[in-house]
Parts: structure tokens; C-alpha cells; sequence
């Protein structure tokens, strides 16, 4: 057996008490390709920051080709060959093949000015050796997604890189494309470079890799050789969690009459054939993995997306929703996945984030009348305990859970009909998350009919009524409440089947 | 013995950070008020003509059009945007409003045709704004030479001089004790400021600024809000462009040229972030008082025009030095 390049042994890490890492042990051979497995949260990304120096373990040794590493630096990272491409590709749109490869690191000529030639030659030796055809002197811009890989990968190749960590590299490439990024992956090998391979499709898995080591809730479940995984099934199996908290207190409903059918809903390499219906009362829990076209549903129900075919039906009227004020006045409301980026006014005071959508409930004699906003805002702080000093304050000095809060205040106050929830608790501490749960439950119970968009699977179990799993833009399968088992979800949402 | 020490070293921490807070709040709350006072105070006292009922008087008169053209310019830059082209707005109607009274049009027709104008100018940039998305810095950058050409062409390059004395009134009359041009002044900062705090439209304005995308998905109708700031921008452009002419007696095309930078700066002055979503049209009166005052003092003290440039360059660094000091403060508080 070879001796290994890089070996963690028993890593944990610790973001203020709580753990992301436990006790996790990889050992990566020379020439070998390693799959890291998991559930979105499971501790994947948290490795590989480790690994390239991003985060500091708070626990565990590394050792490269034998000698234990203190901590890891970026730069560190850099010396011993570790390179990450990551699912965000980092490259410089307006310069040329060469200049993104051979960046900070440009061959110079004795005056001290860059030596195109040289560094044009180089590139082309380094896709040549590839077996890759792209021209060292196009602009990045003008490449594809899968070229613009190529190209991080090359970068790596002209650093010497011996392990390579790529994060879902796949996942926006077409069919042809992820050929030709696997032949990549055969060459890299023979070239005896590592590869850290992180992707939810099992098909590539099976393929390219040799070893796995699945992770589940931040701990090392198992790293086998993949020789011994019998098939895509026992490999889910693994990853699945078992866990069952109990924090959602999800009251049953008696289902009322459905309010929003959405028949046929396409979108060029997005959507695919999206149909199901909500009923009042109900909520209907979306499950699958990040990309796998989730938020998107939520994006065309809210005019966000134009869809290239498919018809909403609100009370068995069709309706057309072109931009959020239509699908506002349709009685929908929309809680984004990036409260940041699209919830929040963030300079604003907490009353203005809570009566932002609903500011026309406030008007007399064409002004705002800021007693009974203050009112309703005061209002909805107690009901949904928001917990700030005052109304007034700007909402970036509130927690992510009390910032979520105010954001599904502002909805409720709305009296939507039928709300979308991305990711409602994303970044909320566990307290905060079930006072949200409970409000999402009792919304249902006043007749709402919610969508409830999650990667947390113990959230969807708990909270939903029926559940639509999501796989690469299509409705892999709908389970009904009895059928809703984490189990059936990860099945659906890798490609297996479902058993009863 | 050792948790006596651990406890009164605390107490000192405690104290101190106490005491810098309040500095802290002081300097965030009141620091163009601090100067503006300042200002006020090194003046009186180095001058024996700055603190005279008549000195004072003059001052607010001179700062109307600039004032006028702050309120504007306030609501712009909330949302995010710019307007470059409000001297040369100040230009085009102007040389409108005098061309239409010489050519013998009613003077209160001619006034409404000059402000639809403007209101016409700022229906165009908020339009290409809004709906095209190009910076409001390029999009106003390019009318600037549009409308002063505009004003070049109409007027042939000569000052158009009117001798109506209703016209006149505007900009130079007095009602009582007080210049008429300051009640113009004061009605547009009063219905400025509850456009601003107290209508949905001035809310709109806030949630904007602060975060487009968010707001649009509250359903209000961005692009609508956008154009309209830039319409009633332009309209209120109009009137502090009719008001120079009005107290200059004459349209020129030269006239407002530059004056859009002190809007800017008032603005600025006045806590108005650039990058939009925070502002105050009492914070702009500030920074309009700081401007106008400290033009006015420099005056008395017989300081040459070339050098009153470089001072009132320096005062505006300074000013928006110690505003990026606080945005960091607050953002590491």
C-alpha cells in the first residue's frame, strides 16, 4: 500500500460552542479519487475549509506525507498543492485563458514585463497535456461554464497541485459537459493527482470514485471503498438522518378546498413538467437538494421566474402572475431564502421592515398614520415575541431568528392566502425556530395553505402534510403524510425508489 | 483579593466604554450640528457683520435656490441615484421661463410651463433609470450636456433679460420682513419633509434605496417610485431655477452651472448616505446652512473667490471623513 498524502485524524471544530465538526478522520491516497457524502449541512464544506486553511480546527491533527501540520493556512494550503474549485467559479471574466491560469504567477521577460509568448505556450502545454482544446488567448468571458472549470483546473495543474478538492463540479454543466469533466477527473489521476470529489449525484460517484467517506450531522459515518457499496440505496442509507426532533408541534388541520393548482410549469434547464396543488389548511413541504430547482417553483409562483409553459390556477380561475405585486394582490406572500439579500431593508427600523409590504393598511387622508403602524407593529413583536429593545432601532442589530420574525410578521399582517416559505429557518437558533414553526402550524390552522420550501429533512418529516421531493427541475415524487420518512425523501431526491 | 482587582478592572472597562459611547452617540447624533454651531460661533466673533438681522436675512435669501435644489437632490440620492444635470437644469428653465415672459406669455402660465418642463426633463432620466437600468450617474452625466447645450441653442448664447417686476417679486420681493424667495423656500422643505416621513410614496423611497430587490418583492412598484423622484425632482429643480432668474432679473444659460456639486455636498453634509436608503431633509438644511454660512463668512472676511473654492473643497472632505468614520463605527459596533 502506498503511504498516504494527507491524513485527518478525529478533526472537530466549533463555531462559539456549537459543533459543525465531530471526531472526523479522512485519509487521502496519491492518485486516488475520494467522494465526500452528505446531506446539505452535514459537514462537507466545513471539511473543506479546513482543508485549505479557510477555518482553524479546534481539535484533531493533520498530517501531510506524514508530518503533522499545526494548523492549516491558506498559504500553507497553497505550498503543500491543495487546490478547491468550488461550485462559485473564481475567475477573471474580462482577461484572457492564459492571464486566469498563469495569474499572480505570470512569466516575465528581463525588463520585467509580462511574457505573453511564454505564458501563452505554457498555458497551451498545460491544456494539451489535458487533452483539452481551448485557446490560450480567448477571453474567459467568452467560454462556457464547463471551459471556465477547465480553467481553474488548469490554474491548479500550473501550481503543482496534488490534491484537488472540487465541490459539486457538475452541477451546472449539461451531459456532454460532466463527459468530459469526468475524463478530466481519469487524467488528473493517472497524473497521480488526489481528487476530493463532493457531489450529490451517485451515478458519478459509482463511476470515477474509488473510495466514500460519509459524513452525517458533522460526524464520520463511514469511508469504505466503493467496490463494497452494493448500490445507490445503502450508500443513501448511510447519510440518512434518523434523528427525530420533536420541536415543530404541528397541529393536524382538517384540509379544506384546494386554493393553488399549478399545472405544467417548464422552464428550459430549470423546471420540468411542475404540477401539484395546495388546499387550505395544508402544508405542502418541498424537498430535494440545493439546485434541484426548489426556490425556483417558489420564483415563478411569485413572478419572479418567467416560465416557458405552464398555467396557475388560483380557486380554479387561471391567473397570470408577471411580477410580485400581481401575485401579492392574488393573496400570495413569499418568505425568501437570503433575508439579507432579499427580505430585509437592513438600515431600516424594525416597525419599517414589519409594515413594509402592508404600508397601505396604515393610510389616512393620503398619509401614513403612524400610530396604528406603530400599533400593529407593536402588535406582532409581542404575538411573535421579537425580541429587540425597541421598534424603532435598525433591524441589523437583530438576531437571524428575530430578523425572521419581523419578515413573517410583515406577511402575516398581509393575510396571505397561500405562503411560500424558502428555507424558514436558515441561520435561526433553536428557539426562535420553533416559535416560528408554531406560527407556520397555527397559520395553517386559520386556513393558509403553505408552501414550505427545506434542506433540513427533520423540518420537512415534521411539518408537512404531503411533501414533493424535487430532483434536477422535475417532481421526483409526492409523498403522502404516511409515506413522509426521511428515508423515502433522500431516496426520491438521489434517484432511488421509494419503498412503503 | 484577585476577584477585587478582576472586578474594578471591569468597572474601568465598563466606565470607559461608557464614556465613549456617549461621545460616540454625541459625534453620530450631532456632528454637522456641532459644526454648523461652531461655524456659527467663530464667525460672530471674528466678524462684526455676521451676526446682524440684515446679514442673517441675506444669507437664507442667497441659500433659497441652493436649499430648493438640496430638498431635491435629497430624495435622488435616497433611492440611490444622482442627479449631475440639476445646474443645467437650473439653466434650461430658467432661460425657459424668461424666453416665455418676453415672448409675452401670461406670467403664471409661463411659470407652470417652465416647472412641467423641468417635470418633463426628470420624467425622462427617471424613465431611462428605471427601465434601462443605466447608472443614474451616466444617465444625468449625459443630460448635463444635453440640457446646457439646450439652453445654448434657445437662448443663442445670450442672457435673456426680463424686466417684469412681478417676476422680479419672486426672487427679490419681501413679504412683510420676510423675502418671498424664503417662503417659496420654506413651503417646498415642509412639503419635502412629509413627502418624505409621512406618505407611503417617501417610504418607498427609504425601502428603495436600502434594498431594491426586497422591495420590489414587498410589490411595490419600484421602477413607478423611481421615476416619480426624478419627476418631482425636476420640477423642483424648475422652481429654484425660476427663483436665479427671478432674482438675477435674467435667464442665462451660464446661470446654475456647477451649483449641483453643492447640492450634492449639502446633501452629503447633511447624513445623507450616498449609496442611498438613509437621509433627512432636516439633515440637508444643515448641510445647506453649513455651505451658505460659511460662503457668506469667507465673504466678510475678504477671503479672494479662488481661495473660498479650496476651503469649501477642504470643509466637504472633512465632513464626509468623519460620516465614513461613522459608518464604520456602526458597522463594527
Amino acid at each position: 500500500m502506498r503511504s498516504p498524502i494527507l491524513e485527518l485524524q478525529s478533526i472537530s471544530k466549533e463555531f462559539s460552542g456549537v459543533k459543525a465538526l465531530s471526531d472526523v478522520s479522512l485519509t487521502v491516497y496519491p492518485g486516488s479519487v475520494h467522494a465526500l457524502v452528505g446531506e446539505n449541512g452535514a459537514g462537507k464544506s466545513t471539511l473543506m475549509k479546513i482543508l485549505t486553511g479557510a477555518y482553524n480546527k479546534t481539535s484533531g491533527q493533520i498530517f501531510f506525507e506524514g508530518k503533522e501540520i499545526e494548523q492549516m493556512d491558506p498559504k500553507l494550503s497553497k505550498k503543500f498543492g491543495i487546490h478547491c474549485i468550488y461550485q462559485e467559479l473564481n475567475v477573471m471574466k474580462n482577461m484572457t485563458v492564459a492571464e486566469n491560469v498563469f495569474i499572480g504567477a505570470q512569466p516575465v521577460t528581463k525588463l520585467g514585463l509580462i511574457d505573453w509568448k511564454q505564458m501563452n505556450d505554457a498555458a497551451k502545454k498545460i491544456f494539451s497535456s489535458l487533452q483539452l482544446d481551448i485557446s490560450p488567448k480567448m477571453l474567459v468571458r467568452e467560454l462556457s461554464i464547463a471551459q471556465k472549470q477547465m480553467v481553474e483546473i488548469a490554474r491548479a495543474i500550473s501550481q503543482q497541485a496534488r490534491i484537488l478538492i472540487m465541490d459539486e463540479p457538475t452541477s451546472s454543466l449539461s451531459e456532454r459537459e460532466t463527459e468530459v469533466l469526468l475524463s478530466l477527473v481519469e487524467e488528473l489521476k493517472k497524473k497521480g493527482v488526489s481528487i476530493l470529489y463532493i457531489s450529490h449525484r451517485m451515478d458519478e460517484i459509482f463511476r470515477i470514485c474509488d473510495t466514500v467517506t460519509v459524513l452525517r450531522d458533522g460526524t464520520h459515518i463511514k469511508t469504505l471503498p466503493l467496490k463494497e457499496v452494493n448500490n445507490v440505496d445503502s450508500l443513501v442509507e448511510l447519510m440518512v438522518n434518523r434523528k427525530v426532533t420533536n420541536y415543530f408541534n404541528k397541529v393536524k388541520v382538517v384540509l379544506g378546498k384546494p386554493i393553488l393548482r399549478v399545472e405544467n410549469l417548464s422552464k428550459r434547464g430549470v423546471l420540468k413538467d411542475i404540477s401539484f396543488e395546495v388546499r387550505r389548511g395544508e402544508i405542502l413541504g418541498v424537498a430535494g437538494l440545493v439546485g434541484a430547482g426548489r426556490s425556483e417553483i417558489a420564483k415563478a409562483l411569485f413572478g419572479l421566474l418567467k416560465t416557458d409553459s405552464g398555467e396557475i390556477f388560483i380557486d380554479a380561475q387561471k391567473v397570470v402572475i408577471q411580477k410580485p405585486s400581481d401575485a401579492i394582490r392574488l393573496g400570495l406572500g413569499f418568505v425568501t431564502e437570503n433575508r439579507k439579500e432579499t427580505g430585509l431593508a437592513l438600515k431600516q427600523s424594525v416597525r419599517a421592515n414589519i409594515t413594509m409590504s402592508n404600508l397601505k393598511k396604515y393610510v389616512k387622508y393620503l398619509l401614513v398614520n403612524q400610530t396604528d403602524e406603530k400599533k400593529m407593529a407593536q402588535e406582532y413583536r409581542k404575538k411573535l415575541n421579537i425580541k429587540t429593545a425597541t421598534l424603532e432601532q435598525p433591524i441589523s442589530s437583530l438576531s437571524g431568528g428575530n430578523q425572521q420574525k419581523a419578515i413573517l410578521s410583515r406577511w402575516i399582517i398581509q393575510e396571505p392566502r397561500i405562503l411560500i416559505l424558502d428555507e424558514p429557518c436558515r441561520g435561526v437558533d433553536v428557539g426562535a425556530k420553533a416559535e416560528i414553526f408554531a406560527q407556520i402550524s397555527q397559520l395553517a390552522q386559520q386556513g393558509v395553505a403553505i408552501i414550505m420550501i427545506s434542506s433540513e429533512i427533520p423540518e420537512i418529516v415534521g411539518m408537512s402534510d404531503r411533501v414533493i421531493v424535487m430532483r434536477e427541475g422535475s417532481i421526483a415524487g409526492l409523498l403522502d403524510k404516511n409515506e413522509i420518512t426521511p428515508d423515502n425523501i433522500l431516496k426520491l431526491a438521489f434517484g432511488g425508489g421509494v419503498s412503503a | 483579593m484577585l476577584k477585587g482587582t478582576s472586578t474594578n478592572l471591569e468597572v474601568t472597562q465598563l466606565k470607559n466604554s461608557n464614556w465613549k459611547q456617549t461621545l460616540f452617540v454625541i459625534f453620530d447624533k450631532g456632528s454637522t450640528t456641532i459644526g454648523l454651531v461652531l461655524l456659527f460661533i467663530i464667525l460672530s466673533i471674528v466678524t462684526t457683520d455676521f451676526l446682524t438681522v440684515d446679514n442673517l436675512i441675506n444669507v437664507t435669501r442667497q441659500a433659497t435656490v441652493l436649499c430648493i435644489m438640496a430638498v431635491a437632490m435629497t430624495f435622488i440620492i435616497i433611492t440611490g441615484g444622482i442627479d449631475l444635470s440639476a445646474g443645467s437644469q437650473i439653466a434650461v428653465s430658467g432661460v425657459a421661463v424668461s424666453g416665455l415672459i418676453v415672448a409675452g406669455v401670461p406670467i403664471p402660465l409661463a411659470l407652470l410651463l417652465a416647472i412641467m418642463i423641468g417635470g418633463l426633463i426628470g420624467l425622462f432620466i427617471g424613465t431611462v433609470v428605471s427601465t434601462q437600468k443605466i447608472p443614474p450617474f451616466i444617465v444625468t452625466l449625459g443630460m448635463t450636456t444635453i440640457l446646457s447645450g439646450l439652453a445654448f441653442v434657445y437662448t443663442q448664447g445670450n442672457p435673456i433679460a426680463v424686466s417684469d417686476a412681478a417676476f422680479r417679486a419672486l426672487g427679490r420681493g419681501y413679504l412683510g420682513p420676510i423675502p418671498i424667495p424664503v417662503i417659496i423656500m420654506v413651503i417646498v422643505v415642509v412639503i419635502g419633509h412629509i413627502l418624505l416621513t409621512h406618505t407611503r410614496f417617501g417610504r418607498y423611497v427609504y425601502m428603495i434605496g436600502d434594498n431594491e430587490e426586497a422591495a420590489r418583492l414587498c410589490g411595490i412598484n419600484v421602477n413607478l417610485v423611481k421615476t416619480g423622484v426624478y419627476v418631482l425632482g425636476g420640477a423642483v429643480m424648475a422652481i429654484a431655477g425660476i427663483i436665479l432668474a427671478s432674482r438675477l432679473s435674467t435667464g442665462s444659460p451660464n446661470s446654475g452651472t456647477g451649483s449641483e456639486l453643492d447640492a450634492i455636498a449639502a446633501v452629503v453634509l447633511g447624513g445623507t448616505n450616498l449609496f442611498g436608503g438613509e437621509g433627512k431633509i432636516i439633515g440637508t438644511l444643515m448641510g445647506v446652512a453649513i455651505i451658505s454660512i460659511l460662503n457668506n463668512g469667507l465673504n466678510l472676511l475678504d477671503v479672494s473667490s479662488y481661495n473660498q473654492l479650496m476651503i469649501k473643497g477642504v470643509v466637504i472632505l472633512l465632513a464626509v471623513w468623519l460620516n465614513s468614520i461613522k459608518a464604520r463605527k456602526k458597522m463594527s459596533v
